[in-house]
């Protein structure tokens, strides 16, 4: 087939449909027909993307400057730092969350990544049963936080489920405890059920991880008489710190949203010591009405998870 | 090794911890199903024993028959089921279109919307959620009176509200991306030299190659976008109206009044119990999609 009628076909197709000559194309320029249809195909998501994310971002930028509020007749007053300012100095309760929420994360990190990566190496042996044990594990990944939060709360009662197991197991000696309504107790139940939730997510991460070591490695160590501690700390490990780096961001960044379980569990009590900062967000910002007090909030915020990820991008970068 | 060769002994200690985690990821859900078969006074009296996990006593599905009297489940369910089949069917046309432009075709612009949607990546979607409100609510839409077109302002209690911000998703434009560029060099001139378009080399050739790879954004849309299967914040704000309300939203329903926590059992099981189901049959599947997501850097 010649050029010329392939050409000729091309053209009976519409614009967008248009593919550039193999000849044009070795030659490195970009043929009309090709960046036409590049765009088309791209454009819709362009389009949505700067409505949906670029757009609330940048009216969120705006409005935290100012009073606005959702439905008022007064049009909102450009107040400069001024919501800054309240929150900081004149919201005990947010940089109480701002507290809460880091020391969730603190705790839900380690506990989420180290218990998925035992998890991922329990069901990485090559023994009878593992995709049962990997399915049960992975189970609550699937329940939706909303349910999950709905039945722990349940659990989490005085003398619910978790009292009397922890009962049967002490022998009668423990005493039974309100965990959520206790303000020493309620971010610790909900870390221990955020992490019962998620862990199964990250030990398929993990697992991925681990399967990506090929057995040779380890069957070479093996031979140079290596003990099965020193292939995990020498092989394994060393091996795994790209999945690492994904673990780790990805869980902190989910952490320093937590919302839900508050929301459905505690309402952010007692005392305060459960509420977070998305809490805050969308009770000053939505409950309250006070979108300008609400969006500075989530600016905040932004600027808080921004720099955990730049963070723990730079600290766990290769050093070559 | 296998599990024929394990000394008895060395088999315990393999299974003995596993089977304790087992335990652990399994009592609050076992606890759910046997508790939204009994009546309230029956659960509490349970608690204190192994009874709480098992349908014993007095077993009913009375929970369930007063979950159709309190709410309208089945409206909740369809809402639901609707607005995830439409976040996830359109992201999959709209993230895998602009995936492939930005893999596979040269066009001027590229390398600065790579880089944009790279950087969306990072802003997490509960920081915009208020002003998304504001800008929803003031959105004109063209709606239809029989074939006559209506301009309406204001997107709250509506389907488009909860399926139109959240199609477009950078990290599925992202997985799209890395996917296609995986594929063989050369398809697009053979398909060329055939006389094909684009529009016809993506959806003959490029499609059907990327099987997995549309799989895999299927299941991580379905599981953790904030709009489908788990949607609860977002329409909690924007939807008022009982007719378009999904099913994790009538869980505020269970706790207007008097509460039952036999009837909660049964709202969450019955919930839980599709779910479950579908990630059963298509657990492999499940399990590489996440997987494939964490092998992406």
């Amino acid at each position: 087939m010649t050029i010329a009628s392939t050409d000729r076909v091309a053209a009976e197709t519409t614009a967008a449909d248009r593919v550039p000559t193999p000849r044009r194309r070795r030659r490195g320029d970009f043929s009309r027909s090709e960046q036409r249809a590049g765009v088309a195909f791209a454009i819709p998501a362009i389009v949505l993307l700067l409505l949906f994310v670029i757009g609330p971002a940048v009216v969120s930028l705006a409005m935290s400057f100012t009073n606005a509020r959702l439905v008022s007749p007064v049009a909102p007053e450009f107040v400069g730092l001024e919501n800054f300012r309240r929150a900081f100095t004149e919201d005990p309760v947010f940089t109480r969350s701002v507290l809460n929420t880091f020391v969730f994360a603190a705790l839900v990190v380690p506990l989420q990544g180290g218990l998925g990566l035992v998890l991922a190496l329990l069901v990485n042996q090559k023994i009878a049963g593992r995709n049962l044990f990997r399915t049960i594990y992975f189970l609550p990944v699937i329940t939706s936080m909303v349910v999950i939060s709905l039945l722990w709360r349940f659990l989490y009662q005085a003398d619910g489920l978790v009292d009397s197991a922890l009962s049967m197991l002490t022998g009668g000696v423990w005493a039974g405890q309100a965990w959520l309504a206790d303000p020493s107790t309620a971010m610790g139940a909900i870390v221990v059920m955020s992490v019962w939730q998620g862990v199964g997510f990250h030990m398929i991460i993990w697992l991925a991880g681990l399967q990506t070591i090929p057995d040779e490695v380890y069957e070479a160590a093996a031979l140079d008489g290596t003990t099965p501690w020193e292939r995990f700390r020498y092989i394994t490990l060393p091996l795994l710190k790209p999945t690492f780096v994904f673990v780790l961001i990805t869980i902190t960044i989910a952490a320093m949203g937590l919302f839900i379980q508050v929301d459905i569990m505690t309402d952010g009590g007692p005392l305060n010591s459960t509420s977070s900062i998305v809490y805050q967000i969308v009770q000053k910002g939505f409950q309250q009405q006070q979108i300008g007090y609400g969006a500075a909030l989530s600016l905040v915020f932004f600027c808080i998870v921004l720099a955990l990820a730049l963070l723990q991008r730079r600290l766990t970068r290769d050093k070559d | 090794m296998t599990a024929m060769t394990l000394r008895p002994r060395r088999r315990l200690w393999v299974y003995l911890p596993m089977t304790l985690l087992a335990v652990f990821f399994l009592f609050p859900i076992v606890f759910m199903l046997a508790a939204s078969l009994k009546s309230d006074h029956q659960i509490f009296a349970d608690m204190d024993s192994l009874r709480a996990f098992a349908p014993v006593g007095e077993i009913s599905f009375d929970n369930y028959t007063a979950v159709f009297d309190r709410v309208p489940f089945w409206r909740f369910l369809g809402n639901t089921i609707f607005v995830t089949f439409m976040v996830t069917a359109l992201g999959l046309v709209v993230n895998s279109l602009c995936g492939y432009a930005l893999a596979r075709m040269r066009w001027k612009g590229r390398a600065v919307v790579f880089g944009f949607i790279i950087a969306t990546l990072i802003l997490p979607f509960d920081t915009t959620i208020v002003p998304m409100v504001y800008l929803v609510a003031n959105l004109p839409w063209i709606a239809f009176e029989g074939v006559r077109p209506v301009l309406e302002i204001g997107w709250l209690n509506t389907y488009h509200v909860q399926i139109v911000p959240f199609v477009v998703n950078a990290f599925s434009i992202f997985l799209f991306a890395q996917y296609f560029k995986s594929l063989p060099k050369g398809l697009e001139e053979a398909a060329a030299m055939d006389g094909a378009g684009w529009l016809r080399t993506y959806w003959r050739i490029i499609v059907p190659l990327s099987k997995p790879v549309f799989a895999t954004v299927t299941i991580l849309t379905v599981v953790t976008s904030p709009a489908t299967w788990n949607a609860y914040l977002w329409p909690l704000m924007t939807v008022q109206s009982e007719e378009l309300r999904p099913v994790m939203v009538g869980v505020q329903y269970f706790f207007q009044l008097d509460t039952s926590w036999g009837e909660v059992m049964a709202y969450i099981s019955m919930i839980t119990i599709p779910m479950v189901a579908v990630f059963i049959a298509f657990q492999r599947a499940f399990i590489q999609s996440i997987a494939s997501a964490g092998m992406k850097d």
